[in-house]
Order: structure tokens, then sequence, then C-alpha cells
């Protein structure tokens, strides 16, 4: 058994200590020791980007980050979105559109989403695919992703906007 | 699950204590940057170091210096997302930033560095692979093996230079600062490399990259192109980066260099001779373009064919070039622009 090390890690706001190998990863130890499963184990290789999370505002793969190399930075997981029991602009208009079909990438998106609304609060059509150009979508569904993302850059810039949703919500 | 092998890690806060402690740790030691390849490498049991000398907590590595008119020197630990999206760089290198920005994936961007993209290990679709479907297969010579499965009757590994700046920056006649327990050099970056997919680099063991020295760069044109399958996500299958300076109209200095065609990035060098002294011509463009694509021979080892890949290699150096002329990409748009 590798020796395990004492880390403190900032994770949604909130202090953690952890004593882990240091070959762990930033993905295996919000997974197995922090219990924060929201965010997904997809290719493991910096191939896919459904682990993406924020270090200090940025999105970066948490399958190729190490806890020891992030002592002191700011990390946020799509369960420090928003506060428990709420949803974030961005989760309410993926639901609201569909946006999420199996829901394995939305995690990564929701969060790389996030980054680049708060770096630009009305970007085109053509930023946000760019900005999402590391993140698969096995299910394909990126249309609904994109108007997703616009619908909640919308109703975060203020602008009236109508709800998508039909009288009685979807069936 | 991949997971990585056990490593001690070691975090140095300067350049003279990172050389010190590879130094003192030997062939067991390695060391990482972004982390971005070497990570999926070590997973994939490609490198088993025991000792991982982490070079992020330094930060005289970070950041760009330095004015265009002089040379910019960029720091070897500068994220890729960092150079791409640079002002002075995106004004005066625009070749640089693209190839930059066209690395990968954003993410991935964030994290990566420039240092780390030059020092990439080259790649193989026999190498590249998890240690499963290598031992299933056969193991190569560049991991494992003796014989390489490309190239069977060969005695050399032909993995892939896979790097997109570098072939940039040696077309920019760009300088790389090494910095090792013996002292420091500073080298061309195209001496940077060896014709070897195992041993690719000129560069000892405890050394580390520091700095990318840019040459003054008044008036020099530059472009980069770079095939691969997807518009994300994937290492480059061919790089064609080319900067070329004009006096009066005509050519002055030219060099076309070509990324992911054999194990370094390989120079079309009578290909950028026949360009100096002569004007920008749609024909001169054309015969250029097929001169340059001899030194291109790709191998049956990365996505697309190889075939492909080396035809693309006459189309892609001919549209750098009309770019860079200001033509439009192909001769049968022509009239369109005109």
């Amino acid at each position: 058994m590798p020796t395990k090390t004492i880390l403190t890690l900032r994770v949604n706001g909130e202090t953690h200590e952890v004593a882990v190998p240091v070959h762990k990863t930033l993905l295996e130890v919000l997974r197995e020791d922090l219990g924060l499963i929201g965010t997904k184990h997809g290719c493991e290789l910096g191939e896919c980007g459904t682990c993406t999370v924020l270090v200090d505002g940025q999105p970066v793969l948490s399958c190729l980050a190490l806890p020891v190399e992030l002592g002191g930075r700011e990390i946020l997981t799509v369960e420090g979105m928003a506060p428990p029991g709420q949803l974030h602009p961005l989760q309410q208009a993926f639901a609201e559109l569909g946006a999420a079909q199996c829901g394995y990438c939305t995690p990564g998106i929701l969060l790389t989403s996030l980054a680049l609304l708060a770096d630009k609060r009305e970007p085109t059509r053509d930023e946000i695919r760019q900005a999402l150009s590391g993140n698969i979508c096995r299910c394909t569904g990126y249309t609904k992703i994109l108007e997703a993302v616009e619908l909640a850059a919308l109703r975060m810039s203020g602008t009236p906007s109508p709800s998508p949703l039909p009288q009685g919500g979807r069936g | 699950m991949m997971r990585l092998p056990p490593f001690t890690y070691l975090a140095p806060l300067s350049v003279g204590e990172a050389v010190r402690m590879m130094a003192d740790h030997g062939p067991e030691a390695m060391f990482v940057a972004g982390g971005t390849d070497l990570y999926p490498n070590m997973k994939r049991r490609q490198f088993e170091p025991k000792v991982l000398v982490g070079l992020r907590g330094i930060r005289e590595l970070v950041g760009v210096r330095g004015e265009a008119t002089t040379g910019l020197v960029i720091g070897a630990g500068t994220t890729l997302t960092d150079v791409s999206e640079h002002p002075a760089v995106r004004e005066h290198v625009p070749a640089l930033a693209v190839a930059a920005g066209l690395v990968s994936t954003p993410p991935l961007r964030n994290m990566g560095t420039i240092g780390g993209n030059v020092c990439v290990d080259p790649r193989c679709n026999y190498y590249n692979q998890s240690y499963q479907w290598r031992r299933a297969i056969g193991f190569c010579m560049k991991k494992d093996g003796d014989i390489c499965l490309v190239a069977p009757g060969s005695s050399r590994c032909w993995a892939v230079s896979s790097t997109d700046t570098a072939p940039v920056l040696w077309s920019l006649g760009a300088r790389a600062r090494l910095v090792g327990v013996g002292g420091e050099r500073v080298v061309p970056v195209a001496s940077l490399f060896k014709d070897d997919g195992i041993d690719y680099l000129a560069k000892a063991r405890d050394e580390v990259l520091t700095e990318i020295l840019l040459p003054p760069v008044d008036g020099l044109r530059c472009a980069y192109l770079k095939l691969r399958r997807r518009g994300s996500f994937d290492f480059p299958v061919l790089g064609v980066a080319v900067a070329l300076s004009l006096d009066g109209g005509r050519v002055k200095t030219a060099k076309i260099v070509l990324g992911a065609v054999a194990s370094q990035p390989r120079e079309a060098v009578e290909a950028g001779a026949l360009l100096v002294g002569e004007r920008l011509t749609p024909a001169l463009i054309a015969e250029v373009a097929g001169v340059a694509a001899r030194p291109s021979k790709p191998l049956d080892n990365t996505d697309l064919t190889h075939p492909y890949r080396k035809k693309m290699t006459k189309v892609f150096v001919a549209r750098a070039l009309r770019r860079l002329a200001g033509l439009p990409d192909s001769p049968e748009n022509e009239e369109e622009v005109a």
C-alpha cells in the first residue's frame, strides 16, 4: 500500500482534509474520498471532457489533475453550482430544453458553460461551440446543449425571455 | 479502470532545485509540467517513473515577456491557452497562437504547457494503447518489446512527432533555453530534435526546457495549418508551418517546416530556398508545394491513410503559402475573390 499524504483541498467553498496516495487523480479523490460523484469518470485519458471541473474558474480535466498540485486552489464541481435543493440557471435551462439524454457528459458541459458565461455574458453560438469543443456527448444531442447555454445566458444577463416550456410541461 | 502507477511527487520551487532533484534521482525520475501527455501515458504504462519532479510550482517558468520587436520570450511552463490568447503572440506571431490554440481541447490547453507540447512524446498507433492492448498484439520496441510493428524489418522506432508548436517555432527560427545541473545553453529549436521515435530529444535527462526565445519578428509573415480527423481533440497527422519575410514584393527569407510526417519536425529546405528572391506567384507556389512534399514520408501508423497524408502535404503547403500571399486557398476559387 503506497504511503498516504495529507492534503488540504478547497472544494465547492469548503475546506477538506484528505489522506490519499499522491498518485490518485483529482477525479478519484472527488469520487472515492469525498463522495462527490457528480463528476463523471469517462475515458480517464483527457479525451472526453466529462470529468471537467473548474479550478479557480477555469475548466480542467480532473482525470489528469493531481490534488497535490492544487493546494490553495478553488475547485468547483457540479454539486457546487447552486445551493442545495436549487438549480443554477444553466441546470434549469438544460432540464427544460432536454439538453441531456443519458446525462453522463452533462456535469462537465455545465461547468465548462459556467466558465464561459463568467467570461462572456452573451456568447455567440460559435463561441459556445468552441468553448465546448472539449466535451463529447455520445448521445450527440449537441443542438439542444447549445440552445440551453444560450437560454441560460439570456436569463442570467437579465434579458426577459419567454419560458420554452409549454403549459403543463413536457409529457 | 486505469489508475496511475504509484510514484513520489517532488515540488521544487526553482529550476535549480528541479534539475538537482532530477540528477539525484537518476533514470527513475521524470519531469512533469501540465501532465496532459505524461499522465495518460503513465496510466497506459508507457512510463512508470518512481519519482515525478513537478514543474508547476516554478514561477519563473510561467509567462510571456519582452517585446515582439526585440524578441518575445515565452516561459516553457506557460499554458497553451495563455500562449494562444496572448495579445503580442496573436499580433506578431499568429501562427504560434493558432498552433497553440489547435492543440487538443480547451480544458487540456488550460493544463498543458508550450514546453510540454514541444517535448511531447512521439506517437504511434501501436504504442499509444493500453497495456492490455499492447500485450495482446505483441509489444513494440518503444515500450516493453524489441521490434517495430509498423516496419518490422527496421532497427529503429518510427513513432511520429506530434507537436503542433515545434514546427512553428522551428519555422520562426526560435531558440530554446535548456538548464541542467552542468549549466545552461541556448539551442535553436531546429536542433532540439532527433530522428528517432524513442530517443527524440537532443536534451539531457536532467535538463529542463525553461524558455522559448523568439527572434525579432519585424515584418515576418507566418501560418500554421493542421490536418486531423476532428476539429478538436486530435493530434496532428500533418502540420505545415511557414514563415517568410518579404522585401519589395520578393521573398527575403522563407522556412517551411512539416510536422507529423517523421519522428521529428522536418524542414523542407529545398522548397524554402526556391522561394527566396522570388515573387509569390500562384505558379511558383504550386511548384514549391510539390518540392516541399518530398521530405514528407508518413508511414501507416497514425490516423488517416499515409498516402492521403503525403498528398495533403502538397495541398497544405500550397494553401499556407497562398494565404501568406493574400491569395484564396485554392486556384479554383481565384475568381471568387478577384
